[in-house]
């Protein structure tokens, strides 16, 4: 059975905006509008989409903060919105923008709450502990106010705070925001652990794509309330209907090139790029050119992820 | 309960890191609060009588008001910081926690030098009941810590159905600020003193006159300005019961909403 189901979810606002000075005109916007999926367990989704697209109130839902306006929702089989309580034993949540730690006190004893919070039993309290400190490498700030912390260092807490009750999904909403490369590394590092060695399910949304492309086999983007995307990382591609570019270096400066299935878009001396669909083989191509042009060297380049995204962001805007 | 008390606990330890502004706080807060009484003893200096009682009479008022009002606060008056949490979104990370959100709220910065009104109060209590010349029979004996913990418990409910309103309306602690500490003030005085509308609205509107006038009649044996059967005189734990059931009911509404609504 899969660990997260939506059918149908919806989740409308009502916003009051003032159009006069005693009128005020109700609108519904609908922030969440329709959304069906499902993830199953231990699988790791990125889900992604622009700001303001739904993916907090998505996160939001699934945890039961939010009561869903329709649709069902089941998280674990159970109902989030009916059993809030009873379901937060079983999810671990990271924002990362707001620390569930505490400010003045010592790493330690944000643990220690947690661990009566949520009743941790002992030997599995000090046998995750003992895993989390080991794999986030944080042995030396556990005597360490929180305040006197790094942010990458926080955020390690936070995660180890997040697991020491053994969710069966975690949600993380921007883990690496702000971090330094190394930070990112290790975190991501991390999840991935929990991920693969653990069978933790882990929902994560981001805007850093590096995220999804490490730690991600699947990824939903959604935009306006729906899912657009629903599947690879390679599938985006197809979807967003990028394309691959071949760089050739000629023996020296030519007209550009005309070939079958790619069009020049740039030239710049001996050297041009040839754009083709990503889901093409380059092989034809290259034999084409290497057939009719003095070739020195050439080099194959994938569309970066962040292009495809954009691109399909920009057109479900005008859409 | 339980996790009321591991916030609170978390809360002090927390304060602790800062041990010297802990001791002044506490003092300062000491000495602010006895302003307060201050006032009504150079008040004395002019009279003999307010509304036909006499200082210890009053300060007796003054002493069990305070006393539940500090109380109520110590316990769960962080319950007003509710407006900013929403603003900011940190009510979301209580609502994740397999704990009551309310008690998590209530302990939020809970601060031990919080007791210096109680404190203070409790002094002023000891030393009217020692200058009280009343005949101490064993329901007036009783009624005392009776009117003390249902005082506190009104107070309480009052500061978390206040609270409450800031799911709907934002941050609108004053509105809360001024039945509890506005309140408070009120029952610093006699009841003789008040038109005879605002001591009934005590009494069935905002139930404050539960927390010390309508018990005080019985202890100091003074006839009720209303009129109001003996029954009430007793009633304080009616009242209290009746305040907790409706703050609990509209924290329940107000959370409902909140989820409902989204921020």
């Amino acid at each position: 059975m899969a660990l997260i189901e939506l059918q149908d979810v919806r989740r409308t606002f009502t916003v009051r905006a003032r159009t006069g000075r005693f009128s005020r005109t109700r609108r519904e916007v609908r922030a969440v509008d329709g959304l069906s999926f499902t993830v199953e367990a231990g699988e790791c989704v990125g889900y992604i989409g622009p700001n303001g697209a739904g993916k907090s109130t998505t996160i939001k839902m699934l945890t039961g903060i939010l009561v869903p306006s329709g649709g069902r929702l089941r998280v674990a089989g159970v109902d989030p919105a009916r059993e809030r309580v009873a379901l937060a034993r079983r999810i671990g949540v990271v924002f990362g923008q707001r620390t569930t730690l505490w400010w003045d006190l010592p790493l330690r004893d944000s643990f220690e709450l947690a661990r009566r919070i949520y009743r941790i039993p002992d030997r599995r309290y000090h046998e995750n502990l003992g895993r989390c400190v080991e794999l986030l490498d944080l042995e030396g700030l556990l005597d360490t106010p929180v305040r006197q912390l790094s942010l990458g260092q926080r955020m390690r807490g936070d995660l180890a705070a997040a697991l020491l009750h053994d969710p069966q999904v975690l949600y993380l909403d921007e883990p690496t925001i702000g971090l330094d490369v190394v930070s990112k590394g290790r975190v991501r590092e991390f999840l991935r652990e929990v991920n693969r060695d653990r069978g933790t399910t882990v929902l994560l949304t981001t805007h850093d794509l590096t995220d999804i492309e490490q730690l991600c086999e699947r990824v939903m983007v959604i935009d306006h309330g729906r899912v657009v995307h629903d599947g690879g990382l390679d599938g985006l591609h197809a979807t967003g209907g990028s394309e691959r570019t071949l760089v050739v270096d000629l023996a020296e400066a030519r007209p550009p090139i005309e070939v079958a299935g790619a069009r020049v878009v740039k030239v710049e001396g001996p050297r041009q790029w040839l754009a083709f669909p990503a889901r093409e083989s380059a092989a034809p191509i290259v034999a084409a050119v290497a057939e009719r042009y003095p070739l020195v060297d050439l080099s194959v380049r994938e569309p970066a992820i962040e292009d495809v995204i954009a691109r399909m962001y920009a057109e479900v805007a005008i859409g | 309960m339980r996790s009321w008390w591991l916030c609170a606990r978390m809360w002090m330890r927390s304060m602790m890191a800062y041990r010297a502004s802990f001791v002044l706080n506490l003092l300062a807060s000491l000495v602010t609060h006895s302003l307060d009484f201050v006032v009504l003893v150079i008040m004395f200096r002019h009279t003999d009588q307010l509304g036909g009682w006499n200082l210890p009479e009053i300060a007796f008022l003054y002493a069990t008001a305070t006393f539940s009002l500090g109380m109520a606060n110590l316990l769960v008056g962080s319950a007003d910081g509710l407006g900013v949490r929403i603003m900011s979104g940190s009510l979301d990370t209580m609502l994740i926690r397999p704990a009551p959100a309310l008690s998590q709220l209530c302990a939020e910065r809970f601060s031990l030098r919080r007791l210096g009104r109680p404190l203070q109060a409790a002094i002023v209590l000891v030393w009217s009941l020692a200058a009280l010349d009343v005949h101490w029979t064993w329901d007036r004996v009783l009624l005392v810590p009776v009117l003390l913990v249902c005082g506190t418990v009104i107070f309480g409910a009052i500061f978390v159905g206040g609270a409450t309103v800031q799911f709907w309306w934002g941050e609108s602690k004053e509105i809360q600020n001024s039945f509890t500490y506005g309140g408070a003030t009120l029952l610093h005085y006699p009841p003789t003193i008040f038109a005879k509308e605002l001591v009934a609205g005590a009494v069935f509107g905002v139930p404050l006159a539960f927390v010390n006038w309508l018990p005080s009649l019985r202890i100091l044996d003074r006839p009720d300005p209303l009129g109001l059967p003996t029954a009430f005189q007793y009633a304080s734990p009616v009242a209290a019961a009746v305040c907790v059931a409706a703050a609990g009911f509209a924290w329940r509404a107000g959370l409902r909403a909140y989820r409902g609504t989204g921020s």
